[in-house]
């Protein structure tokens, strides 16, 4: 077990983060309201959102501090993560073939 | 023969089973949220009409519910903090108000998020937007619902273990904290996802 | 507590257990129960192949009035056989019922590093095939889309369809608890003395499938929810919008894409493959090290292969899907990822063939299966090549072709190494060796069998007969110079159903048998063999928890002064 000291440093630690996030979540909010466009929106929000989650996942998960075995298992989860994300974006704009306009409402995959 | 390493950490990996089964258990959860994100991404992509988050739904409940969730991550690391300091009392206090704040999410996410909603006919299947945020919101619901079950039950029940195996129950407790935790990450993702974007 | 000073009442020691090793015989038997239930579908569908249309013997008034397989019954039994076999059936065998008795035993561990949660996983999967089974009973069928139930015919389709879901849901939460279980057991539970290289092949077999499983399913479980929400709450995850189904543009909001249900669908069941059949190479590897005396040759290479093949398993999935409009940059992604993929399995194939090289060969049953697992597997893995090469697969996707290619794999290929490993395991689980007379008539007449049913099944893919038709293509005018072999692959799914009655008369008698043989049958070095009685101990395992010396496979040694022709694992060799 730590020593009571290393523990109230640690709580010390967790409120500065809290602080942290709090100020974040008000960007978050603020942010949402400049006039950017969408693709620069989404850039920012998922910047400040993994900046958070970072905070989150590294402090209060105590990921920095955790063992080799854990970071491994995360690495291989992200790969997979990002693969099942970018290659299936990869097949949208990649289509061939005729568009198909509907009568009623049209929609952008054929 | 017991099984080894469920208190004591193992020496070349520096970890209690728990701990192990709990982060692969949240990297199977990563890709359940990271599938669903990537629908809600091809789904608007591909859709002719979508609506403004902003207009749709309520920007400042959902920031008071993201507040709600964090301040209740704080409160979880505290209470495991607390029983590394041996105060049983900071500890219950601490995890009691993790489970009130759970709750806090949940009223004002149903009652006036989902009820007003529902009331004026914004569900699943007026639109593709409606649908996505249902699902996304109500499984992070249903998740929220069971970390809610667990903390209670350490909060009740379950918290006899710190009198006879206060190792065990601290770890415990640890274990619980992580899951809350991303709990947490996903709905700070969410958020600005589905409510700003 | 370490002992177990009073007995447990028998719904705690036999139907409630969590101990690994009766959870593995549940498993097992669930299991094999499942997959005589696809098999006996296979057969009537075989027999309508044959001769469409006409009236089905023996069971004939439970399918119909007229007591013929209707066109919508054929469409129900493809798709339930297909369900039932992959995660009803082998699945649950290969990981649930094996992995879950010996991997433990191998490791040198009491028990799975959760057994509460070992027996929850068994339990969750029986309500999932309960559920599966209830869906035959709706009243309009069960589920008729395919076992791939792509949208949006598997949204418009009957009740059946909602429960196969729920039932999804069910079998794929009992896979993440029994995964996270195995990954868990391996990291943390490995006996002193037990590094990674010295891990048998089986258990790194199923250390890389448990991981799969962990990573690959949840994707299908967030699609599942979409497709229930589909036809529940009437959403349009998967529904285009102006889709007209009966003359009529369907009444929904519209917006969504089948194509979502086929990327979500795939990006798990493409690794669901390498879920079949990586355990059944566990079992091959560790049955042809036993038998011929010798180290597996290449154990490094087979297994840093299992590791890259498991990590290529998740960029391929598309590959399925190259005729879905697919542009030729992803075709061409898609198509390198598949033709990479083969390296490994070809590493791992070869290097059980070189093997064999210079081995003293036993030909016991469970090596002769193994023996013929191995062309088998190379046949399957060969037709495999032109569907992964995209210009090919435009002739032949959705053809018996297909059909032909993965029942290679699955067929004589993971279920004659499971069979290989129920007879060879059958002695530690029960103490008794199962009779070999009969295992070997079993052996000759499935292999016979099995390239009769299937070998055909080019011939009518490579003549453009489609898969999925409940005629077999009679009114198709290319599939007419190709038609007879219908009536052949048939006389040979019948002639294999006969050889299996010789397993499982071999089973009743081997359990009814009064002699034990020795705790070390085999003569194999692993602890599962090595180090533990035949069967283990409830809970414990082991009399004294064994520590290792040195690698799996130390076979043609000269041990106990020349007694032995093996250093079992967990013995100290004195030079």
């Amino acid at each position: 077990m730590d020593s009571t000291q290393d523990v109230k440093n640690e709580i010390n630690l967790y409120l500065k983060v809290f602080g942290a996030l709090g100020v974040l979540t008000v960007f978050t909010v603020a942010v949402a309201y400049l006039n950017v466009g969408i693709g620069l929106a989404i850039l920012i929000a998922m910047i400040i959102a993994t900046a958070k989650g970072t905070l989150v996942v590294g402090f209060f998960m105590h990921l920095l501090h955790e063992k080799k075995m854990i970071y491994l298992i995360l690495i291989i989860t992200l790969v997979f993560l990002m693969s099942l994300f970018f290659i299936t974006f990869g097949t949208i704009g990649d289509q061939v073939g005729v568009k198909i306009v509907s009568e009623s409402d049209s929609s952008g995959i054929h | 023969m017991q099984v080894p390493f469920t208190v004591k950490p193992r020496p070349d990996t520096g970890l209690y089973n728990a701990k192990i089964g709990i982060w692969l258990f949240l990297a199977s959860e990563v890709m359940l949220f990271g599938a669903l994100f990537s629908s809600y991404i091809l789904l608007r992509m591909g859709a002719s009409t979508w609506y403004v988050g902003s207009e749709k739904l309520s920007v400042p409940i959902g920031t008071l519910n993201t507040i709600v969730l964090i301040i209740s991550s704080v409160t979880v690391v505290m209470s495991w903090a607390s029983l590394k300091m041996n105060d049983f009392k900071k500890y219950k206090m601490y995890m009691g108000l993790t489970i009130v704040l759970g709750f806090v999410f949940l009223f004002v996410k149903i009652l006036f998020e989902y009820v007003p909603k529902i009331q004026h006919n914004h569900i699943p299947s007026e639109h593709n937007f409606y649908a996505i945020y249902f699902v996304l919101t109500g499984l992070h619901a249903l998740h929220v619902i069971g970390g809610l079950v667990v903390n209670a039950y350490l909060w009740g029940p379950g918290s006899k273990m710190w009198e006879v195996e206060p190792e065990r129950f601290s770890n415990r407790i640890e274990v619980a904290g992580l899951y809350w935790h991303f709990v947490d990450v996903v709905w700070i993702f969410l958020f600005p996802t589905i409510y700003l974007l | 507590m370490t002992d177990h000073h009073h007995e447990e009442p028998f719904w705690r020691k036999y139907i409630f257990s969590v101990d690994h090793k009766v959870i593995g015989i549940q498993y097992t038997v669930t299991a094999l129960a499942f997959l005589l239930l696809g098999f006996c579908l296979m057969l009537i569908m075989r027999w309508n192949l044959a001769n469409p249309g006409e009236i089905v013997p023996i069971v004939g008034k439970l399918l119909s009035e007229d007591g013929n397989l209707t066109p919508d019954g054929y469409n129900s039994f493809g798709a339930m056989h297909g369900t039932i076999m992959v995660f009803l059936g082998v699945v649950p065998l290969a990981v649930g019922g094996f992995g879950n008795y010996v991997l433990p035993l191998q490791i040198g561990a009491p028990d799975m590093a959760f057994p509460k949660l070992n027996m929850a996983s068994y339990w969750t999967f029986f309500a999932g095939g309960v559920c599966m089974l209830a869906s035959f009973f709706m009243p309009q069928g069960t589920a008729s889309s395919g076992w791939t139930m792509y949208a949006p015919l598997s949204v418009i389709a009957t009740t059946g369809e909602t429960i196969w879901l729920i039932g999804m849901v069910f079998l794929i939460t009992s896979s993440l608890l029994g995964s996270v279980n195995f990954i868990a057991t391996v990291i943390q539970l490995r006996a002193n003395g037990l590094t990674w290289m010295r891990l048998p092949f089986f258990v790194w077999a199923q250390f890389i499938t448990a991981f799969l499983l962990l990573l690959a399913f949840p994707p299908l479980e967030a699609a599942a929810v979409f497709q229930i929400m589909d036809r529940v709450a009437g959403t349009s995850f998967f529904l285009p919008s102006g889709l007209y189904v009966g003359g009529e543009v369907l009444d929904v909001a519209g917006g969504g894409t089948p194509l979502l249900w086929q990327h979500l669908f795939w990006f798990l069941a493409h690794p669901e493959v390498y879920v079949l059949i990586l355990p059944a190479l566990g079992i091959v590897a560790e049955i042809i090290a036993n038998n011929t005396r010798k180290p597996l040759w290449g154990y490094r290479s087979m297994v840093y292969s299992a590791v890259f093949l498991g990590f290529m398993s998740f960029v391929v999935w598309a590959h399925h899907m190259f005729l879905t409009g697919m542009g030729t940059t992803m075709a061409a992604f898609f198509q390198t990822t598949t033709m990479i993929i083969s390296i490994p399995s070809v590493i791992i194939l070869s290097a059980l063939f070189i093997s064999l090289w210079g081995g003293s060969i036993r030909f016991n049953t469970p090596m002769l299966f193994a023996l013929g697992f191995l062309p088998m597997f190379g046949i399957g893995g060969l037709t495999g090549l032109p569907l992964g090469l995209a210009s090919a697969d435009i002739h032949l996707h959705d053809t018996y072709y297909v059909i032909g290619h993965f029942h290679y794999v699955v067929a004589p290929g993971t279920i004659f190494a499971l069979f290989a490993g129920i007879y060879y395991w059958f002695p530690k689980v029960t103490g008794k060796r199962m009779n070999e007379k009969l295992g070997k008539i079993h052996f000759i007449g499935s292999f016979i069998c099995m390239n009769g049913v299937f070998m055909p099944m080019f011939i009518q893919g490579l003549a453009g007969v489609s898969r999925r038709l409940w005629d077999g293509g009679t009114t198709y005018l290319h599939a007419q110079p190709v038609l007879q072999y219908n009536e052949y692959m048939t006389h040979a799914a019948l002639g294999l159903a006969f050889f299996q009655i010789f397993f499982i008369l071999n089973l009743i008698i081997s359990l009814s048998k009064k002699d034990k043989v020795s705790s070390n049958v085999w003569d194999a070095t692993t602890l599962d063999w090595a180090a533990a009685p035949s069967p283990p101990l409830p809970h414990a395992n082991f009399h004294k928890v064994p520590d290792v010396y040195h690698g799996p496979y130390e076979y043609s040694t000269n041990s106990d002064n020349g007694e032995k022709d093996f250093t079992p694992q967990n013995q100290l060799v004195k030079d």
